[in-house]
C-alpha cells in the first residue's frame, strides 16, 4: 500500500469511529422526533416528508412546537430558515474543498450538509489536507439514513410508548437544545447571543406569546452579540 | 396522538422549510463568492444557532402555563447541558438530564 493510500485508509477508519456516536445520536433522536411529530399531529408520511427533506433536527422540532401552538405557516418557515442559517457557514468552510467537484456532486453533498455531517467532514478534511467524496457522502449519510429510519420506527412506536414525562423523556428535547447550544459557545459574541436569546425568548413566551418567544430570541441574541462583536472590531 | 398514517397537508411545509435549508447548505458550495460575504453578516449567521436553540431550551422549561417557573425540568436541562459540555458527550447530557428530573419530581412529588 503506498503512503497516500495508507494515509486514506487510516483517516477513513478514524471517519467510521468518530461516527459510531453520531449513530447513537441520530437514532435516539430521531426516534423522539417520530414520537413528538405524532404527539403533534403529524401523519408518518409528514414525519417523513419533515425527516427526509427538511432533514434539520433542530428546525424539525421547533416546526412541530410551532404547529403544536398554531403558528402560522409562514412563521415556521421563516424560523426554520433563520435556524438553518448557519448552514451557510459551514458550506462556505467547505466550498473551496469543493470547487473541482462536479456540479451534481457538489448539490449531492450539500443536501446532507448538517452539523453532524459538517463535523465529521471537516475533521476528514483536517486529516487528509482535501476532500475525500465517499468519505463525504459517509458523513452525510450518517445522519441522514439512521435519522429517517428511527424517525419512522419512533413514529409508529408511538402508541406503545408512555408519556414522556412520566419517564422523564420530556425534557430530552430542551436538554439536547441546550447542549448544542452551549457547543456552539466558543467565545463572547456568542455566549451574550445564547444569553440573550434565551432571556428575550422567555419575556416574549411570558410578555407576548409562546409562538414569538424562538422568534424574538433568535433575531434579538445574534443582534446582541453582533454588537459586542463590531464593538471590538 | 395522530393514527393517520398518510395524510399530506404538511407535506409543503417541510418543502418549504427544506428550500431555504438547501439554500443556506448549497448556495456557497455551487456560487462563487457567495461565501465572501461581509464579515458582519457572517457574525450574525453564527451567532444565531446558539441564540435560537437556546431560546428554544429557555421557553420551554422556563414558562409554563403561561408563567415563569423553575421546576425540576429547568434544574434538569442545565445540568444535563452542563455535564454534556463537560463530557463532551451530548448524550451523556441528555441522559442526566432524565435522571435528574425523575429524581427531582419523585423527591418534590411533582
Amino acid at each position: 500500500m503506498s503512503g497516500a493510500a495508507a494515509v486514506l485508509s487510516t483517516a477513513r477508519r478514524r471517519l467510521v469511529v468518530d461516527s459510531l456516536g453520531i449513530w447513537a445520536i441520530a437514532i435516539i433522536v430521531g426516534g423522539i422526533f417520530g414520537f413528538t411529530a405524532r404527539q403533534g399531529g403529524l401523519s408518518l408520511i409528514e414525519a417523513i416528508a419533515f425527516s427526509s427533506i427538511l432533514f434539520a433536527g433542530a428546525a424539525q422540532f421547533a416546526a412541530v412546537g410551532l404547529l403544536v401552538v398554531n403558528t402560522p405557516w409562514p412563521s415556521i418557515v421563516l424560523l426554520v430558515w433563520l435556524l438553518n442559517a448557519r448552514h451557510l457557514l459551514y458550506s462556505a468552510s467547505v466550498a473551496p474543498y469543493t470547487t473541482k467537484l462536479s456540479l451534481k456532486l457538489r448539490a449531492g453533498l450539500a443536501y446532507l450538509l448538517t452539523d453532524e455531517a459538517f463535523a465529521l467532514t471537516t475533521a476528514h478534511i483536517a486529516r487528509l489536507g482535501r476532500i475525500d467524496v465517499k468519505g463525504a457522502w459517509y458523513a452525510g449519510l450518517t445522519i441522514f439514513i439512521p435519522w429517517n429510519v428511527s424517525t419512522i420506527a419512533g413514529w409508529l412506536a408511538g402508541a406503545a410508548l408512555p408519556d414522556p414525562a412520566t419517564i422523564g423523556l420530556d425534557v430530552v428535547f430542551p436538554a439536547a437544545m441546550a447542549g448544542l447550544a452551549i457547543g456552539l459557545v466558543k467565545d463572547r459574541a456568542a455566549l451574550v447571543a445564547l444569553l440573550v436569546g434565551c432571556s428575550s425568548a422567555v419575556a416574549a413566551a411570558l410578555l407576548i406569546d409562546p409562538s414569538a418567544a424562538i422568534m424574538i430570541g433568535g433575531l434579538l441574541g445574534p443582534l446582541a452579540g453582533l454588537a459586542l462583536f463590531r464593538r471590538r472590531a | 396522538m395522530n393514527n393517520d398514517l398518510l395524510s399530506a397537508d404538511l407535506i409543503p411545509l417541510a418543502i418549504l422549510g427544506g428550500l431555504g435549508t438547501y439554500a443556506a447548505r448549497a448556495l456557497p458550495m455551487l456560487v462563487p463568492g457567495i461565501d465572501r460575504l461581509p464579515p458582519a453578516v457572517l457574525e450574525y449567521l453564527r451567532l444565531i444557532g446558539p441564540a435560537v436553540l437556546g431560546a428554544i431550551a429557555a421557553a420551554s422549561v422556563f414558562v409554563q402555563g403561561g408563567a415563569f417557573t423553575v421546576g425540576p425540568e429547568a434544574v434538569a436541562v442545565f445540568a444535563g447541558a452542563a455535564a454534556g459540555r463537560w463530557w463532551g458527550n451530548l448524550l451523556v447530557g441528555m441522559a442526566l438530564s432524565v435522571l435528574v428530573v425523575l429524581a427531582l419530581r419523585a423527591i418534590l412529588g411533582a
